[in-house]
């Protein structure tokens, strides 16, 4: 038996996976600051809020993680449908992504903040800062630039996750592969053709992602030594 | 009751069932899978190294979804039917092979340096070494993870939905179809992944702190 | 300087006569405090008053109480009996606003605690501008000055990794002279460093001695106690057990100095 390869499809069908390219690319990067920002949030109400913040943290967090993405789309989106609430599959998938991002991101963040050495807060209290103004400019920075690996590394995560969205209608690279290959019959290169790219683009959000640490991080810009 | 017949939940439950052989056949598959990539991504031979890290980050860059329609069409090439149960599997055993070589490479590679010079020290050849002293020691330091990666493993099963395989996510989508209580189907689907995954989870957390105390 | 004591606790000896009450009010005054961790009882009855300007010493044993007392001056710990009065303001009462009471009584800690992410001017002015909302400008022109007396006027741009212990220390130092406060507490600053590294950081104690500055010193160094500092306070189990000028060291009153400074500690 030989298979013939055959990838004509691709000079048809350039434009659509651009197009799906783009709307992947836009839906990862639409929610990877309020995710983090939601997920930051979360770790410190974790830390150092009343215990009733604390609680809704933890059961949003372990709620979450032990759940399947999938199942908190479709019962995000078609419950909003239910309710009546008109929102296109695009942002309502971005939602759910920031709401799930959000998850890992806070425990993360948590692990990022704790491995501070106490002494540090205790200096600066000692140096009359309020607890907010030691929160954002002695606490925040290091707990980002310690985790930064494990942060980039969710946010690719979260940017292959976009893949499940056309199970929603969001258009995407996947559900564009899938509307081609149901085209061309051509379902074995299309695919490859696929995961080729989603391998590129991971490449490139990872290297830009640590090109914002180079920018962000100046000590480590100008020393290369972890914190 | 709930405003589900019977059939309905029942029928949710089977899609449970075939959720945790999909989690069994992953994670069976997988282990086989990354045992030996684990042994390569720590060995001496760089080439060996290069490769398993090759196809390791291979995995990793490709989304679940995108390896299950890669496995069905593929496999489909030769003319075989393909179940889809058959192309999850497989999936699933890339997928968790290749996570799983990553954390076991890690396990080896955290046993201290101190422990393979105390094994030279007592002229046991580096086999020896290796399945007597450092083995031992990885696995117990690959119990947390491993547990953890379980987790992971039950979650992403939920991805063969693409490929139409008869899972919980898929059998809930179907009763959500005809029945249109999103809310309803869905929380149950989650409780069920809840109850299945929260359990391992904090085993993970109870052997992550036992292991760091001991 | 003068010693002002009150009618002294029993067992404290007072290697000094109290004489005519100085014109300013003390800045820091210890009235019978007493502390517990839990159950256990650290600070067990404390008397001290240190005046403007005046440089006072604690010196003992670990857990003889001297860090704790050192940490209650700004509100680090908090006094469980007697009374407290730092810079005017009741301790003892816990209603003190503690970060108003920090801008004047600065703090120095044996694992110097610099922010590592943040440049050493950096470092230095983050209080001052967030606190004081000093200007850039007025920032800079802090910094200089203060890494000047400190003599780390070069380092401005370093990161804290990129220096010694003792040049650490000395940035610690600064950061807390850059807030101009009244009083500054130094716990054990030189315990931590290695040996050939602690005679910078203390000619910059001595330094600041000289010029004025009121300061109180946890430290284990006799020599620098005794020629630096106005008063020595030797603390045992949590009371003050004998005080007076650096000499007493020479001619310890009490068996537990004596066993003290014997021992070379």
């Amino acid at each position: 038996m030989s298979y013939e390869f055959d990838f004509s499809f691709l000079d048809e069908y350039l434009p659509d996976l651009w197009h799906g390219i783009w709307l992947t690319l836009g839906m990862t990067t639409a929610s990877i600051l309020p995710g983090f920002a939601l997920g930051t949030l979360c770790a410190v109400g974790r830390l150092y809020g009343p215990p009733w913040v604390r609680r809704a943290v933890v059961i949003y967090v372990e709620g979450i993680r032990n759940t399947p993405l999938i199942i908190q789309v479709f019962w995000l989106f078609f419950g909003l449908a239910v309710l009546q609430v008109r929102i296109g599959p695009f942002p309502a998938a971005v939602i759910a992504l920031v709401i799930n991002v959000g998850a890992y991101t806070a425990e993360i963040m948590r692990a990022g903040f704790m491995s501070i050495p106490k002494g540090q807060i205790e200096a600066a209290s000692c140096l009359a800062l309020k607890p907010s103004q030691a929160l954002w400019s002695v606490q925040l920075p290091q707990a980002v630039e310690r985790v930064y690996p494990a942060l980039v590394s969710q946010f690719v995560l979260m940017m292959l996750a976009t893949s499940i969205m056309s199970q929603i209608s969001a258009e995407e690279l996947t559900g564009v592969a899938y509307m081609i290959q149901s085209f061309t019959f051509r379902g074995f290169e299309v695919y490859l053709v696929i995961a080729v790219i989603y391998l590129v683009m991971a490449s490139l959000l990872r290297l830009t992602l640590l090109g914002v640490a180079q920018v962000s991080f100046p000590r480590r810009r100008r020393l290369g030594t972890p914190l | 009751m709930l405003g589900l017949t019977i059939e309905q939940i029942a029928y949710l439950f089977r899609g449970a069932g075939w959720t945790i052989v999909l989690s069994l056949l992953g994670f069976v598959g997988g282990t086989l899978l990354g045992l030996p990539i684990a042994l390569a991504r720590s060995a001496h031979s760089k080439l060996a190294r290069a490769l398993s890290g090759a196809l390791v980050q291979l995995v990793q860059g490709i989304p679940l979804p995108v390896i299950m329609f890669v496995v069905y069409f593929g496999i489909s090439i030769g003319g075989f039917d393909v179940p889809a149960l058959v192309a999850a599997g497989v999936a699933m055993t890339l997928y968790a092979g290749a996570y799983l070589g990553e954390i076991w490479k890690g396990c080896i590679l955290a046993v201290p340096r101190t422990q393979w010079e105390a094994g030279e020290c007592l002229a046991l050849t580096s086999t020896q070494r290796f399945i007597f002293v450092i083995l031992p020691q990885a696995l117990r330091i690959a119990v947390p993870p491993t547990v953890g990666f379980l987790v992971q493993i039950v979650k992403n099963t939920s991805y063969s939905v693409v490929i139409n395989f008869f899972d919980l996510t898929y059998s809930a989508k179907v009763i959500n179809n005809s029945t249109f209580k999103p809310f309803t189907v869905f929380t149950i689907a989650a409780l069920i992944y809840f109850a299945i995954c929260f359990p391992m989870s904090l085993l993970a957390s109870r052997f992550e702190r036992r292991l760091h105390r001991g | 300087m003068t010693l002002q004591m009150r009618a002294p606790a029993p067992s404290a000896v007072l290697h000094e006569s109290p004489s005519m009450t100085s014109p300013a009010a003390p800045l820091v005054r210890f009235r019978d405090v007493r502390k517990n961790f839990g159950s256990l009882a650290v600070l067990k009855g404390i008397d001290l008053d240190v005046a403007p300007g005046q440089v006072v010493a604690l010196i003992g044993r670990s857990g003889s109480g001297k860090s704790t007392a050192l940490r209650c001056v700004n509100g680090l710990e908090k006094v469980d009996g007697g009374e407290l009065t730092v810079c005017g303001r009741a301790l003892h009462s816990g209603t003190v606003d503690l970060r108003e009471l920090r801008q004047d009584v600065g703090i120095v800690f044996q694992s110097y605690n610099l922010f590592p992410h943040l440049t050493v001017e950096q470092n230095v002015t983050l209080a001052p501008r967030k606190v004081k909302r000093i200007s850039k400008a007025e920032a800079r022109d802090l910094a200089v000055e203060v890494l000047a007396q400190v003599g780390l006027a070069d380092k401005a741009q370093s990161y804290p990794e990129q220096l010694s212990g003792g040049q650490q220390q000395r940035v610690a130092i600064a950061r807390s002279l850059a807030m101009h406060p009244k009083l500054i507490l130094f716990d054990e600053v030189t315990s931590a460093l290695d040996p050939e590294l602690t005679g910078e950081v203390l000619k910059v104690i001595e330094r600041l001695a000289k010029g004025g500055m009121t300061m109180m010193l946890v430290t284990h160094e006799m020599a620098f106690a005794r020629s630096v500092a106005h008063t020595v306070v030797f603390m045992h189990q949590g009371k003050i057990w004998e005080s007076g000028k650096g000499e007493m060291l020479a001619n310890p009153q009490t068996v537990e100095l004596r066993q003290f400074v014997g021992n070379g500690l």
